[in-house]
């Protein structure tokens, strides 16, 4: 290796560690901006003595105690439920041929922003949804909406629903990815060879075996549904809302003494995921005791294959009702008038969208240029660091870079409003960098985790042929690794894209609600808005990240077409 | 013996007119064979001849991309339609596949069959079995902490221990290294043999067929095997 390169070596050697600063800076230090007016200290608008006014005001608030209920309780349920239905189906698909393909249909479910669908979802199963309307009048004998909630039940049983539809496709997708890792094929056989059908044998052999690579997976969606705020202000209760949401309904007031109880509930809420999490892990200590005793029972048949099949069933069900959910938004974007409880729209026109490209125009710009930039400098970060481990010769990647959970497991509102305070005194809230960088938080850990797995597989010995010819270590970069490896680029930055665009929380705090998204002005039009508005932006907010994602998949494949032609 | 798993019924294995092909290519043609209770023969052949895609078609874990004819009989039941956790039929891989999630004594009672109830006839059968196989004590090891011969024999016992009316080996002391491999070797065929059920091992040393004893046939490209 010469000076040179030598040179490049060690600047990629501080790849992992920028990464690392990258996005666990500004969270620490947002934790620290919130955590701080928790306690009363926030100078710029009075607060200069540290107290417990915050927490006292947030406790006696209205409908406190159910707040940190129904957070609970929607997060446990949607996390279990999630966990639940994705096993089940893959248990119950694994004895079938077609199980791998499916998951590969599960992509344009993945790459919707969760609000999009959520707003989707609401146009179904709302009073005045498709829902009703199909069996109306003749079954319901309903002229008019019945005057029920279903969309902001006080349960949050709408805003599971949500949840549920959009983390099972996730969660299926992780645990085939984990299944790829262990001997699958191999464990099930000799489980059934034993005895055992495919159900019990994938349930009993396999995933206790990939538990340890799904788990984390299963804890982020714990996570995020304990903390969602788009779902939950489109599908959840609005009075008590959840508590991430109570929190941001504070921070977004006029009044700015509210900020206090606000940054004490945001606080709160990072309590609730960590003390949520030492409590799922004590669950999980109890169930693998549990479950090992059953194992060795050694019955043939039980409930869990039922279960499965069950599960199964309801992911059927869930599926053509998230088709309904797309298909819904989209009727609704080109209806001229749709009344109740017609189960169409009396005329299609594409006149509503003309009307509205105007308005588009620029948080479409936006969210295409801040999903751009965030990709961008993600997949910089994450090549840097993928090389920098191959080139050091590492066995696995550096410690530090567990880290990248962070973002998973941290809830949102507890550290942007701080780092909201800090960007507003250096000047730089509003600006696109920063919300690129708030994005950035997001968009790494994602790039990054679907990337490294791919890049690590490859042969080594493709660079040691290369390099034996005489490539340097930055043409076999460039030159052998990333196009050998085009199509798991291609898809990781998709999934990246994806990620950004559905960014609502941190597109509006890094962007001090000036720099306007699809996903932000959909969410706010969610609340009230015309339904043939609210259609137009949640396609728009759906059909961008898609339409990334398909670009994606195929033009890797495209690129390469020309080699594979027969004529020479 | 009154240990691990006795196959009560443990009449012969059979297979009648079995044919496997794939995508045109002809693996195995009119193949006839049985085995008797507590014989063993052995299949020989090189990689890729379509002898483990045979003993995936007797265990009903055949890949569905084959295309396979004939019948497989076990103890006189036709066999052939049924899925492979209802045949009974117990095999043995190249690799010992130990659960690693389970301890030694968990990987046994994953398998022991479901006649013994309660928990202390399992656990006194698994106990046999650990004995049986000169690892006593060994139920609540962790099987990543056994040596290589110790994982064979816990992975023999296992099978036995699910009760199979017939036994298959395929290649299962290819991977160990030469010394192990006459141990292993020796300890599979004493305890396979003594559970007089028959027996079908397929490898491609000639040493396995000696130490086997019994039949042999040779397959070619496509027709029958030859003895």
């Amino acid at each position: 290796m010469g000076p040179a390169s030598a040179g490049r070596f060690r600047a990629l050697a501080w790849a992992p560690a920028l990464t690392v600063a990258s996005f666990a800076l500004p969270i620490a230090a947002g934790l620290a901006g919130t955590l701080a007016p928790a306690f009363g200290y926030l100078p710029t608008i009075g607060g200069t003595h540290a107290s417990l006014g915050p927490w006292r005001e947030l406790f006696a608030s209205p409908g406190f105690a159910t707040s940190v209920r129904l957070t609970l309780a929607t997060g446990f349920a949607s996390a279990l439920l999630s966990a639940f239905l994705a096993f089940g189906f893959c248990a119950w698909a694994s004895g079938r041929a077609w199980g791998p393909r499916a998951a590969a249909w599960l992509a344009p479910i993945l790459a919707t922003p969760h609000s999009a669908f959520a707003i989707g979802l609401a146009f179904v199963v709302a009073p005045s949804g498709w829902a009703v309307r199909a069996v109306s009048p003749w079954l319901t004998g309903f002229d008019v909406p019945p005057d029920v909630a279903t969309v902001g039940h006080p349960s949050g049983a709408a805003l599971v629903l949500g949840l549920v539809v959009k983390e099972v496709p996730y969660l299926v997708l992780m645990t085939t990815a984990a299944l790829a890792q262990v001997r699958t094929h191999e464990h099930l056989a000799l489980a059934r060879s034993f005895g055992y059908g495919p159900r019990e044998a994938w349930i009993r052999a396999v995933l206790p075996q990939i538990w340890r690579q799904v788990r984390l997976p299963v804890l982020a969606v714990l996570a995020y549904s304990l903390s969602v705020v788009d779902v939950a202000l489109v599908l959840g209760p609005g009075n008590p809302p959840t508590l991430a949401v109570l929190a941001v309904r504070w921070f977004a007031d006029a009044d700015v003494r509210l900020w206090f109880p606000a940054a004490a509930a945001a606080a709160l809420q990072l309590a609730v995921v960590a003390a949520s999490i030492a409590l799922f892990v004590a669950l999980e200590r109890i169930v693998a005791r549990a479950g090992r005793r059953i194992v060795e029972r050694g019955r043939r048949e039980s409930p869990l294959s039922w279960l499965a099949a069950g599960a199964a069933a309801t992911v059927a069900t869930l599926c053509a009702l998230a088709c309904a959910a797309m298909a819904g938004m989209a009727l609704w974007s080109v209806a001229t008038q749709w009344r109740f409880p017609d189960a169409w729209p009396a005329g299609l026109s594409l006149d509503g969208w003309t009307r509205r490209l105007a308005d588009i125009a620029l948080p479409a710009w936006n969210t295409v240029a801040i999903g751009a930039l965030a990709t961008f400098v993600a997949l910089a970060l994450t090549l840097a660091c993928l090389e920098a481990e191959q080139r050091q010769r590492r066995a696995g990647p550096p410690p530090a870079l567990t880290l990248l959970y962070l973002p998973l497991i941290v809830p949102q509102v507890a550290f942007l409003f701080g780092a909201q305070v800090l960007l507003v005194r250096a000047g730089a809230d509003g600006a696109l960098v920063s919300v690129v960088w708030a994005h950035l938080i997001y968009v790494l850990p994602y790039l990054f985790l679907s990337l490294a797995d791919p890049w690590r597989a490859l042969d080594p010995r493709y660079a040691r042929a290369a390099a034996s010819l005489g490539a340097s270590p930055a043409r076999v970069f460039f030159a052998v690794k990333v196009p050998i490896l085009a199509k798991p680029v291609a898809i990781a930055c998709a999934v990246a894209f994806a990620v950004s665009a559905g960014q609502y929380l941190p597109t509006l705090f890094a962007g001090n609600g000036r720099v306007p998204t699809l996903t932000t002005e959909a969410v706010t039009l969610s609340a009230g808005a015309d339904r043939r508005v609210i259609g137009a932006w949640a396609v728009m907010q759906a059909l961008v990240p898609l339409a990334v994602y398909v670009a994606a998949v195929l033009l890797p494949s495209r690129a390469g077409a020309w080699r594979r032609r027969d004529t020479p | 013996m009154a240990t691990a798993g006795h196959a009560v019924n443990a009449g012969a294995l059979a297979l009648e007119g079995v044919r496997i092909a794939i995508g045109g290519r002809t693996l195995v043609d009119g193949l006839d064979l049985s085995i008797g209770a507590g014989e063993c023969v052995t299949l020989m052949g090189p990689s890729g001849c379509g002898k483990s895609t045979l003993l995936a078609f007797v265990a009903g874990s055949m890949d569905a991309a084959f295309d396979a004819r004939g019948r497989v009989l076990a103890g006189g039941d036709d066999i052939t339609a049924l899925p492979p956790e209802r045949r009974r039929i117990g095999i043995l891989f190249q690799d010992d596949l130990l659960f690693p999630h389970l301890t030694v004594g968990g990987n046994l009672a994953f398998a022991l069959h479901e006649r013994a109830r309660g928990r202390d006839e399992r656990r006194a059968r698994i106990a046999a079995a650990l004995a049986e196989a000169d690892l006593a004590g060994f139920a609540d090891r962790d099987p990543a902490t056994l040596s290589g011969g110790q994982r064979a024999r816990v992975a023999l016992m296992r099978t036995l221990l699910a009760g199979p009316r017939a036994l298959l080996l395929d290649e299962p002391f290819n991977k160990l290294d030469a010394q192990l491999r006459g141990e292993v070797r020796r300890f599979v065929f004493d305890h396979a043999l003594e559970r007089s059920i028959p027996i079908l091992l397929v490898t491609h040393d000639e040493a396995d067929a000696r130490a086997a004893g019994g039949r042999v046939l040779r397959f070619g490209d496509g027709g029958p095997p030859r003895s």
